[in-house]
């Protein structure tokens, strides 16, 4: 029963850890699939939670805190399509900028708007997103087996939680079954052919820079007003690239995104918990390592051990209609 | 946009447009000066002032410019292979622990002048070596090497806390870093240099790997306008297929770019660690790397450009720590923002004002062919 209890608790911070990669790396999904290729994702994440932070201090709603999160994140992202579409960039070139430009900002207009070091003043419980009990969790709790998994591992989580899982379907309907998403696909293979069809090849990337803002946006807010209580200087610390790690982990698929987004959420997990016990066998395993798994298991990926991460085929190529 | 652009003239397109980028991208940073409450025009002078209004200042000025000339050659040496490397921060990581092995093992034993060339050599076969994977990736199996850079510089940096903080901490010692390097592991300064032209330097850590970096960048100039090498590396970045066609091959010559490009990351690691800290400490590379990013960028990967912008951005690092004594408002973050800005307008948006610096060129060349105002107006409209 311990170890049952333990394994649910490892699950359940598995979940809370897999959210905001979750998030991050669908909106890099709708980007990438589109041929717009997001080193960008960690900056307008971290624009977004503090942009979330700030305004759930000033308003005292998270409703509103989502809300600035989405609008700032999603102002980044057109700078990025301004850059790489309208005046064909180097993608990578823009993310990297739009990376710098939203962490020497969010500290030095946090500094300068809450004087408390570049980190947000700590928000109440009211200016937050809380977890939510999902009905009948209390009267279940004491079923065995059942009864702890629904009310540990799927009730109590903020609602940007179950947001951002019900992305997964979503996202999937949204692009394997609307035309909007066959075109999104279209246009990262083929940009050509969809000029061809009469489809604006601008335009359809401007809309999938967008949504790619706004998920950032919500991971942001995720970060800054449900995970934590407030935002913190360099708050990202690096998830905007596991979720791009993710989600060529994925292959650029939906579900698959969701899967390697909770591996990745549960390394996580595994290494905070295990700081300072000792494995049977192998002894401790440095956190270090522990962390930079993602990264590794991502390059051994991109090494073609695991099958071929093969990108969309017009990523990073700015579209030039012909004359 | 259906009219043929004129060429611009060598003069505007290295030095007029790179500058119009560079005053855009600070004067949006003037903006967000602005936005926190300070006056834009006061923060540039007091960071003009820090920079260069006395010997300390511009020996610090020098000092981090040192650490930009080699970031910037290493993503310029890439840049001409047509290759995004974003791993020079992981590359100058690793570069330390080549420092490491010849300070810590031979600092006691040999002199500074021996122990240099050692360093040097270390540093650069360290920083090679952690570029060579993504190297190897990209040349034999087509993985991009922007990611598997990004993803080694993470792993750099777990690497290096988990030796710092373990196998090479001093014994008995909380912070994690290495012991203090011997007489032989620590270099002369340069407080002569700036003697030569009047200045006074006390406590800048100003040393002789600035003259290395000069050097490397004479010599980066060398390898790629004047040998067979370079012209191939050029060659691959213009034209992957003409590369191809013309019998260079592409495994080779990405292998050794990278290598290159990785060797001087890695040389980076000897200024603040042998030069400066006489240990190394965790973080020593504090975003060198990503500025090397803007700086080549700006210098148009160009070495003799590569070197004016790492000067520029030695400036803004030491003016922005100065600057922030008297606007508490503003820190060194503001330096960050200003590095992005720089990295948007003179990388990313780079062709923005092209067409309309051109539109104004052609006009103002066909002006002085046929000063017909018949002419003039045609092309105006």
């Amino acid at each position: 029963m311990e170890s049952f209890t333990t394994i649910l608790q490892l699950f359940d911070s598995t979940i809370r850890l897999s959210a905001p990669l979750l998030l991050a790396c669908l909106a890099g999904l709708y980007s990438e699939r589109a041929g717009i290729f997001d080193i960008g994702l960690e900056g307008k994440m971290l624009a977004g939670a503090f942009a979330a932070g700030a305004a759930a201090t000033w308003f005292g709603s998270a409703h509103l805190a989502l809300l600035a999160a989405v609008l700032v994140s999603v102002a980044l992202g057109l700078v990025h399509g301004f850059a790489s579409i309208t005046h064909r960039g180097n993608q990578i070139v823009s993310g990297v900028a739009i990376n710098f430009i939203a962490a020497g900002t969010t500290v030095i207009l946090g500094q300068a708007w809450f004087s408390q070091g570049g980190r947000t003043p700590s928000l109440p419980n009211a200016a937050r997103f809380n977890p939510i009990n999902l009905p009948g969790a209390s009267a279940l709790k004491d079923v065995p087996i059942i009864g702890p998994i629904y009310f540990e591992l799927i009730s109590g989580h903020s609602i940007l939680v179950y947001l951002a899982f019900a992305m997964v379907p979503f996202t999937w309907w949204a692009l394997y079954r609307t035309r909007f998403g066959l075109r999104l696909r279209a246009v990262g293979e083929n940009p050509a052919a969809v000029d061809t069809a009469g489809v604006s090849v601008p335009w359809l990337r401007y809309r999938a820079v967008i949504c790619c803002g706004v998920l950032c946006g919500v991971a942001g807010a995720y970060l800054a007003t449900a995970q934590g209580a407030g935002f913190v200087k360099d708050m990202t610390a690096g998830k905007g690239y596991i979720a791009l790690a993710a989600l060529i982990f994925a292959k650029w698929r939906p579900v698959q995104a969701m899967f390697a987004c909770l591996l990745f959420g549960f390394l996580d997990a595994v290494a905070i918990r295990m700081q300072g016990h000792p494995l049977p066998l192998i002894g401790e395993v440095p956190v270090q390592f522990m962390q930079a798994l993602p990264y590794i298991l991502t390059v051994v990926l991109l090494a073609g051990f695991i099958g071929k991460a093969i990108p969309p085929k017009a990523g990073g190529v700015a579209y030039v209609k012909e004359r | 946009m259906s009219q043929p652009f004129a060429k611009l003239p060598a003069w505007a397109d290295y030095g007029l447009l790179p500058l119009i980028n560079l005053i855009v991208a600070f004067l949006v940073a003037g903006l967000v000066v602005l936005l926190v409450g300070e006056s834009p025009i006061d923060a540039a002078i007091l960071m003009v002032k820090g920079a260069f209004g006395s010997g300390d200042g511009v020996g610090y000025t020098l000092f981090y410019a040192t650490n930009f000339i080699f970031t910037g050659l290493c993503v310029a040496v890439a840049f001409h292979c047509g290759l995004f490397n974003i791993g020079g921060e992981g590359q100058a990581y690793i570069g330390g622990l080549g420092v490491a092995l010849i300070g810590l093992g031979l600092g006691n034993v040999l002199p500074w002048w021996l122990a240099f060339p050692l360093a040097i050599i270390a540093s650069a076969i360290f920083g090679a070596l952690w570029a060579l994977i993504p190297a190897w990736l990209q040349a034999k199996r087509g993985s991009h090497v922007v990611i598997t850079t990004i993803m080694f510089n993470f792993i750099a940096a777990s690497i290096m806390v988990y030796l710092l903080v373990g196998p090479l901490k001093t014994m008995g010692s909380q912070a994690p870093e290495t012991r203090v390097f011997g007489e032989g592991g620590q270099l002369p300064g340069l407080g002569w240099l700036l003697n030569v032209v009047g200045l006074n330097m006390r406590s800048a850590p100003l040393n002789i790997s600035f003259l290395l970096a000069l050097l490397a960048a004479f010599l980066v100039w060398v390898l790629i306008w004047r040998t067979k090498l370079g012209y191939e590396i050029r060659t691959m970045g213009f034209s992957p297929k003409a590369a191809r066609y013309a019998g260079i091959s592409e495994l080779r010559i990405i292998i050794i770019t990278m290598m290159i490009s990785g060797a001087l990351a890695g040389m980076m690691a000897l200024n603040p660690i042998m030069g400066a800290q006489h240990r190394v400490q965790l973080d020593f590379v504090a975003g060198a790397g990503f500025v090397g990013i803007a700086v080549a960028l700006m210098g148009r990967s160009h070495p003799a450009g590569i070197v004016l912008a790492a000067i520029l951005f030695g400036m803004l690092y030491q003016g922005g720590a100065e600057i922030a004594f008297d606007m508490p408002n503003i820190s060194r973050d503001m330096i960050v923002i200003i590095q992005g800005l720089v990295i948007l307008f003179a990388g990313a948006l780079e062709h923005m004002f092209r067409p309309s610096l051109q539109r104004i060129f052609q006009r103002f060349g066909r002006a002085k062919r046929e000063p017909a105002p018949a002419v003039i107006a045609g092309g105006g409209q």
